[in-house]
């Protein structure tokens, strides 16, 4: 096995059947290696949530295979499923997901407990969390006396807690101001280069530009590609007119 | 970009020569904008000229150094407290390009747009990561500099987003009535979600 941390292979999901299905992946073909960012973009409907719950084991595909760590999804039972989402997979959810009724600090630190994490330890790494996505000092507060933009920042504490290898992040930036939403790009970045494979579904073109490949999606489909070429000439010509 | 106005600035600090003031503008400027040398002695002759700056004999290597004087003193300082204009419709390239692709049949505008898409994310993808390393070396002006680039790059991804919407709209328009010129190519199916991309 190479050291590909998420493969699709020819995944298809369609939802519902007959005549009001919708076909929202067509035969995707991606392969995010440990240490590697990847950004998907498309237009609204395009697919792009959808291949994040299928790669994070949220969702079934109805056609092909999702592979995490080299483990093919389709064949795992459901406990086994979620053991390894806790144990392998952070997730931003579009809409946060959080648990109202715990703090900031025991959100966070919910699935390394839940992964037999002591609570101690799992209670250390959520704070180290909250402080790299800059809100220490909400550890203690409860979601309902939390803005969006901080209830957002706990998400992606929730997702980067631990040494998870696959980070997969919907519109994380989506509540955040600029300067924010670059601090959270500057987090997920350094998680790939600790080694974790990073996908993150975005529609700012801004923060798609921190990624090493940009995947753009159409109609369930991977239409074209974006790698960046590591060349410091195209600064002076770019793409300027 | 005002060459005169840069020179007069570098000069500010201290009496340089020629090849200095070369070096330092592209030092600043993270070598953006090339300048040849020829330029820069052109403009000190005509600074000169105007009074803005004046010769200091030389280094003792044979390198003429100028200084700037009260006048350009005065100069620079109205430079800066003056904002850029916008030069009146900047001619844009590639809004040209897309302008005729537009009225001209065959042409797969679509493509041109996704084609300028991958490249300008291309260009962001190399600005964003350049930012990175000079964040890292806390090279201020180099980094204002990329922003610039960055922020510039990102409104023309965004544009081309909003074109591709817009041109999902027009052709709907176009399949009820008239001729749909040079946009048949475009899939009417996926119209909704295009502009659901283009209205968020
Ligand atoms: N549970 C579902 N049941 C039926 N259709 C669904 C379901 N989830 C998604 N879809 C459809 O699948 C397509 C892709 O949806 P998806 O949420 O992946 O899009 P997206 O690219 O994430 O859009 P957005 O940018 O708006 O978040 C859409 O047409 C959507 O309506
Ligand atoms: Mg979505």
């Amino acid at each position: 096995m190479s050291n590909e941390i998420l493969q699709l292979e020819g995944v298809s999901r369609t939802y519902g059947e007959g005549a009001t299905a919708v076909a929202a992946l067509r035969n995707v073909n991606l392969a995010v290696s440990a240490g590697e960012f990847v950004a998907v973009m498309g237009p609204s409907g395009s697919g792009k949530s959808s291949l994040l719950t299928l790669s994070g084991g949220l969702d079934k595909a109805t056609g092909g295979e999702v592979y995490v760590e080299g483990t093919p999804l389709g064949g795992l039972s459901i406990n086994e499923l979620a053991r390894l989402r806790r144990r392998a997979v952070g997730y931003v959810f579009q809409d946060f997901n959080l648990v109202p009724t715990l703090t900031a600090a025991e959100n966070v630190a919910l699935p390394r407990e839940l992964d037999g994490i002591p609570a101690r330890k799992a209670r250390r790494q959520a704070k180290d969390a909250l402080r790299l996505v800059g809100i220490p000092e909400l550890a203690d507060r409860f979601m309902d006396q939390m803005s969006g933009g901080q209830q957002q920042r706990v998400a992606i504490a929730r997702a980067i807690v631990g040494e998870r290898r696959l980070i997969l992040a919907d519109e994380p930036t989506g509540a955040l101001d600029s300067t924010t939403g670059d601090g959270i790009l500057e987090v997920l970045r350094g998680r790939a280069e600790a080694g974790a494979a990073v996908v993150l579904v975005t529609h700012e073109a801004r923060h798609a530009g921190w990624a090493d490949r940009v995947v753009f999606l159409k109609d369930g489909r991977i239409v074209d590609e974006a790698a960046a070429q590591h060349d410091p000439s195209v600064l002076l010509t770019g793409s300027a007119h | 970009m005002s060459i005169r106005h840069s020179l007069l600035a570098l000069l500010q600090g201290e009496p340089r020569y020629g090849y200095q003031l070369r070096g330092e503008f592209e030092d600043r400027t993270g070598a953006t904008w090339p300048l040849n040398i020829g330029q820069v002695y052109t403009t000190l002759d005509r600074l000169e000229r105007d009074g803005m700056v004046q010769k200091d004999g030389d280094d003792g290597e044979g390198h003429v150094i100028y200084s700037i004087t009260e006048a350009g003193r005065a100069e620079v300082m109205g430079w800066f407290a003056k904002p850029v204009a916008q030069a009146n419709p900047p001619r844009n390239e590639l809004a040209i390009k897309l302008a005729l692709a537009l009225t001209i049949d065959g042409v797969d505008v679509a493509g041109v747009i996704q084609a300028q898409r991958k490249a300008s994310m291309r260009s962001l993808q190399d600005y964003t990561r350049s930012r990175r390393e000079a964040a890292r070396s806390d090279d201020a002006a180099w980094l204002l500099v990329l922003d610039s680039l960055i922020f510039a790059t990102e409104a023309e991804l965004r544009w081309l987003d909003h074109c591709e919407g817009w041109m999902a709209t027009h052709a709907k328009g176009a399949k009820s009535g008239a001729d749909s010129k040079g946009l048949t190519h475009t899939n009417t199916e996926t119209s909704v979600e295009t502009m659901g991309a283009a209205t968020r």
